[in-house]
């Protein structure tokens, strides 16, 4: 139940079930349906970047128990030519030349971590996190 | 699976039950550009009601089909969508200006009236 | 509350290695006993002035259990199903205003009953006493560690749930008319409960197909960036639902704080006070009709 959920990444097809994969896995760990949907839109915006611009790839959902809090982990990693300027990537307003965004600024903003790596001939990975706070009750329940 | 797209009156109704993959809505666009024509609808109202996530694809591409069909002569309004959609869509700062957009299939055509100018009883 | 959790786990860790026979031969004695010392716990609660919400049949019907189960308890060495029952019964009391001291109370009421009776058991062999009690003590304070901290946990329980639904209440999304809807917001606005009011906000409008909806910020004190943002993001978000927004009740230090922000308050439709908006409301949801109802043309007026 808590293991790591890969979805191999090729088809806009492999999105949709990205993103209920990810919604899933956010459900369990309590998040409410908003957040689902936050992190769903997420993962397809990373998934799709995949789609678009590399061909394939591969996502990863992990969820984070911790006790304090608990979170949905978001790795989406591909092996392609990776992104020239990274800085310029993450900001509103970019596009590629077939007019597509590569909708990292909006996927930057609504999760609470966010890394890429990219360049130096190994891929892009971009790693997200969205957490929630898990307060006193919940905490005191699981010693039980 | 093609979305079904019903015809009432001078308006298209392209109501999308489930999770939408990017074929689909692109199928969508095609099939609703080509109904446009041939049918000569006026107007085309878009139900996500049962979307799971509004992306910048399928913002952009409903954004595309509207203009389209715009030039087609059809008003395009989007209904139905929820409200974790919705919350997703602005944090991710995505708008559909200039489409329209409603609470429902009934609003909808309330909307789709008042921008085509009245009843859409056109045999006079 | 962290400390006490801790506490508790040590003393439940402490299963001490238990003298079979004498055990098997104290669980007999106390079920043996059963109906006398179960009465004479149930006068000690009543002398103590505890339970006092609940009726005789009440606290006779649960003393038996209680006692059931503590003995079960003392016997298995398993508190598990001591556990479920004290949720069970902690779940039923809570609401009815029972306290956490006379919880505790009851339960180290038994455990004196227990001991005494014991001791009554075993006075003429104070060595055998001593085995006795060096069985029961142990287990008996686990029992009592574990039914406090049950019943401590479930009244924390009832209470967010209470608070959670004040909460709600006390931010009502109002309908005034059809298809209109106020939010009217009080007090400290974080980004929290920014949140949860947009969220609520925007069900009611699918609720009540609302076409026109009036935000009241009169009774909120300041806002801050976040907060700001939140309130712009609402108002989109009500619209890609089909929905206006009217934010009323701006006062000229958070329209200031917004501009500060950096908020572009042409993106928002603000009116001075909430009756302004209210009319503008019914005057944009009023519109819409008379566009279809032709004015009179018959020359009457």
């Amino acid at each position: 139940m808590d293991d790591d959920v890969l979805v191999t990444i090729e088809t806009d097809v492999d999105l949709v079930r990205a993103r209920a994969e990810a919604r899933a896995v956010a459900e369990r760990l309590g998040f409410s349906r908003m957040d689902g949907t936050l992190i769903a839109t997420a993962v397809s915006e990373l998934g799709r970047n995949i789609v678009v611009h590399v061909g394939a790839g591969e996502i990863v959902v992990r969820p984070a128990r911790q006790d304090d809090r608990c979170g949905v982990i978001v790795i989406a990693r591909d092996s392609g030519p990776g992104i020239q300027d990274v800085e310029a990537a993450l900001r509103d307003g970019y596009a590629t030349g077939n007019g597509l965004g590569l909708g990292l600024p909006g996927a930057r903003r609504i999760m609470d971590e966010f890394e890429i790596e990219s360049g130096n001939g190994s891929g892009t990975t971009v790693k997200a996190v969205k957490w929630r706070m898990r307060d006193e009750l919940e905490r005191l329940r699981d010693r039980r | 699976m093609a979305i079904p797209i019903l015809k009432q009156g001078p308006w298209l109704i392209a109501s999308i039950q489930s999770a939408l993959s990017d074929s689909e809505i692109l199928a969508l666009r095609d099939d609703l550009a080509d109904m446009v024509g041939r049918l000569r609808a006026r107007g085309i109202v878009i139900d996500v009601g049962g979307v799971d996530v509004i992306d910048s694809f399928v913002a952009r591409s409903l954004r595309t089909i509207a203009m389209t069909t715009r030039l087609r002569g059809a008003e395009t309004v989007i209904v139905g969508i929820q409200p974790d959609v919705a919350v997703a869509m602005v944090q991710f700062q995505l708008d559909l200006e200039p489409l329209h957009t409603a609470l429902d299939l009934e609003e909808g055509l309330e909307v789709l009236k008042s921008q085509t100018n009245g009843a859409p009883d056109h045999g006079r | 509350m962290d400390t006490d959790g801790q506490a508790v786990a040590d003393v439940a860790a402490q299963a001490p290695e238990v003298d079979t026979t004498l055990l098997r031969d104290l669980v007999g004695h106390l079920r043996e006993k059963r109906p006398d010392l179960r009465q004479e716990w149930a006068s000690r609660i009543t002398d103590a002035q505890l339970l006092r919400v609940m009726r005789p049949d009440e606290i006779f019907s649960e003393v038996t259990a209680v006692y059931d189960n503590y003995v079960d308890a003392l016997e298995t060495g398993s508190v598990e199903a001591l556990q479920a029952y004290a949720r069970d019964l902690s779940e039923r009391i809570v609401r009815r205003g029972v306290e956490t001291h006379e919880v505790l109370g009851i339960v180290l009421l038994l455990r004196d009953v227990l001991a005494r009776a014991l001791f009554v058991r075993h006075q003429g062999d104070p060595e055998l006493l001593n085995r006795v009690l060096d069985v029961y003590e142990p287990a008996a304070n686990r029992i009592a560690a574990t039914v406090g901290v049950s019943f401590v946990e479930e009244r924390e329980r009832v209470i967010r749930e209470q608070q959670a639904a004040i909460r709600e209440l006390s931010t009502p999304v109002l309908q005034v008319r059809d298809r209109l809807l106020i939010l009217p917001i009080i007090g400290v606005l974080d980004s929290q409960r920014a949140r949860q009011l947009t969220e609520q906000l925007l069900h009611a409008i699918r609720e009540n197909r609302a076409k026109v909806v009036v935000i009241d910020i009169t009774g909120v004190a300041t806002i801050d960036l976040t907060v700001a943002n939140n309130l712009v993001q609402t108002v989109k978000a009500c619209s890609l639902m089909g929905a206006s927004a009217i934010i009323t009740g701006l006062s000229s230090g958070i329209a200031q704080t917004l501009v500060d922000l950096g908020v572009d308050l042409s993106t928002m439709q603000t009116v001075g006070d909430l009756q302004g908006g209210l009319e503008e409301g019914e005057r944009l949801l009023g519109y819409r009709v008379s566009e279809v109802v032709s004015p009179a043309a018959d020359g009457a007026a």
